[in-house]
């Protein structure tokens, strides 16, 4: 049997997808991928040896996701999040248009420094209780919050799944991949200010209310943050240093966790459920069962699609394949698709795919077609978003601040010799 | 006259203050404040949720979204209640709100809401599409207020100059 014609691999990777994509309620995606990972090496359809480089290179990012989500479930607990609320309330009361500015601000950092699984998860609610104590309309800023987690998420490695795996492959230093992407997340957050500031016009233009006065003021919990500051700071020297980041970041978990377990604000348990087990144990099998089909064809395919170079015009054109895939599968199994065929291929085309996976999932609400799809199937839709005004937001301000991202770091890359 | 006043963030002062004019002259019998806590929220936090394959069910932030909604609902409608200063009836139903208005509207005898678009200019911007739906569909009476001052009438655009083309009617 040739390699290149067999269907099998391709036909797991949808089966795995699916899985993932319909939530079955008793069936965690992961007891469908593991399975299939296996099937994938057993029948030979990838090597052990090959399999063994893929978990040795993923383990580190793995490790490594695994402490940032403990870190943010540790300052959600320590009440990080209460006190930006409290932050966002003192701040932003009688103006939409202030609150939304304040809000678009913490989402950015939030997304950029604890991943945009904090902003989705632990940032959105937040946000939500506040413009509803100051009696604004709630729908720009949550929002905000829904479409920064996606945008926002360029700028480091932590801040999104489909970064980490890129910078593995590229080798690219943490401090490199922020320098790089330093402008374009800017010029994107920008970009998404100015759409949301003329679509939500008539939401934004309610002054409001003043909130009533909290029972007790939060407490801003600075020992948390100052562990936060130092995580960040840590990223930075320890990729000069050589060190793998994971290292930082579990310090950084340990350093909030062990307070926190004494002090009765965790339990062991719920530390271990924060870290997601079956997520991490998802993403490995879904990488294997991934590179088996790209080894069986669908790279091969990816190959002939993407631009070559690095040109202008090849970056766009490998942002915009990106995106599109992105916005079919889901931008992980997109990052572990396109991965493979990127990797030699120098920073720039690797950093493009980046804002294409990142950036392209706020074209469709729900981050791809085939949820969407899904939840129509599903009927899961009865209290929906009337599809086309969540879809002409995301018209508007994605293409555009995909485009604008790619020029700039084109721009960067052409002016500092890079590529 | 049975009253139904929709109770919305942005409009409800002036709607209850209509309401208690009408308790004070003695044309309302009953009143009931109705609030509908925006699906909207949610449901957007709920879909960016799907969108991050793989990860654990139980963070789904759109339940404490949709709590929040309730108890901020909750006291919205205290508040619109202490306002109006009569007994009232107060509802909190859920879905589309312009789908719960109209339903609840079915049991009144008048409906008051407030303009909730534009208000600096005269005209169809003032009313979002919600309450352009309620207004089409309302089963009972309808009372339109302003949230508050009413613009002059020199906000409505010129008539179109002799010899323009009119306007094609719908349809």
């Amino acid at each position: 049997m040739s390699a290149a014609t067999d269907i099998w691999p391709v036909v797991l990777l949808v089966l795995v997808l699916a899985a993932a994509i319909v939530r079955l309620p008793r069936v965690h995606e992961a007891a469908v991928a593991l399975p299939a990972a296996a099937v994938c090496v057993a029948s030979g359809g990838l090597s052990a040896a090959a399999a063994g480089d893929e978990l040795r290179r993923l383990g580190p990012v793995v490790a490594f996701l695994a402490a940032v989500l403990v870190v943010s479930h540790v300052c959600e607990r320590d009440g990080v999040f209460r006190a930006a609320g409290a932050l966002l309330a003192g701040a932003g009361a009688g103006s939409g248009r202030r609150l939304l500015g304040l809000v678009f601000a913490l989402a950015a950092l939030t997304t950029a420094a604890l991943s945009l699984d904090a902003t989705v998860v632990l940032l959105t609610p937040v946000v939500f209780a506040t413009a509803a104590r100051l009696s604004l309309p709630p729908r720009p800023h949550v929002y905000a919050c829904t479409h920064l987690a996606n945008a926002a998420s360029l700028l480091l490695p932590v801040s999104n799944l489909t970064n980490l795996l890129a910078v593995g492959a590229a080798g690219a230093s943490f401090g490199r991949f922020a320098a790089l992407m330093a402008l374009p997340w800017l010029v994107v957050v920008l970009i998404e200010y100015a759409v949301f500031r003329v679509y939500f016009a008539g939401d934004l233009a309610h002054a409001g209310a003043a909130p009533p006065a909290p029972a007790e003021r939060p407490g801003v919990p600075v020992a948390t943050l100052a562990v936060l500051g130092l995580m960040l700071v840590g990223f930075f020297l320890a990729s000069f240093a050589g060190v793998d980041v994971a290292w930082v970041a579990a310090a950084a978990a340990a350093a909030l966790a062990v307070p926190a377990l004494a002090r009765g604000r965790v339990r062991v348990p719920t530390l271990v459920a924060a870290a997601d087990p079956a997520f991490l144990v998802f993403v490995l099998s879904l990488s294997i069962v991934v590179l088996t089909a790209v080894h069986h064809g669908v790279g091969h395919l990816v190959n002939r699609l993407l631009p070559g170079g690095a040109s202008l015009a090849a970056l766009v054109g490998v942002a915009a394949l990106a995106a599109l895939l992105a916005n079919l599968v889901n931008n992980l199994p997109a990052t572990l698709i396109m991965l493979p065929q990127l990797s030699g291929g120098g920073l720039g085309p690797l950093l493009a795919m980046l804002v294409g996976v990142n950036v392209g999932p706020n074209l469709t609400y729900v981050g791809s077609l085939a949820t969407l799809l899904w939840r129509r199937i599903a009927r899961d839709h009865d209290h929906d978003v009337p599809l086309g005004e969540f879809t002409a937001l995301g018209l508007i301000a994605t293409p555009l601040a995909i485009v604008a991202a790619v020029v700039m770091i084109w721009m960067e890359l052409r002016l500092t010799g890079g590529g | 006259m049975r009253v139904l006043v929709w109770v919305s963030r942005t409009t409800w002062r002036a709607c209850v203050d209509a309401a208690a004019r009408m308790v004070h002259d003695g044309s309302a019998a009953e009143v009931t404040l109705l609030h509908v806590p925006e699906p909207d929220a949610p449901e957007a936090a709920h879909a960016a949720f799907t969108g991050l394959l793989g990860r654990r069910r139980h963070a789904d932030p759109a339940p404490v979204i949709t709590a929040e909604a309730r108890v901020a609902g909750e006291r919205l409608l205290a508040e619109a209640a202490g306002r109006l200063g009569s007994p009232c009836a107060t509802l909190m139903p859920e879905g589309r709100p312009e789908r719960a208005v109209v339903s609840a509207a079915a049991g009144a005898d008048l409906l008051i809401a407030g303009r909730d678009g534009d208000t600096t200019r005269l005209g169809p911007h003032s009313l979002r599409p919600p309450l352009r739906f309620v207004l089409d569909h309302a089963p009972c009476q309808v009372l339109l207020v302003w949230p508050g001052e009413a613009p002059g009438t020199h906000t409505i655009p010129p008539p179109p100059a002799p010899g323009d083309r009119p306007p094609r009617p719908p349809g």
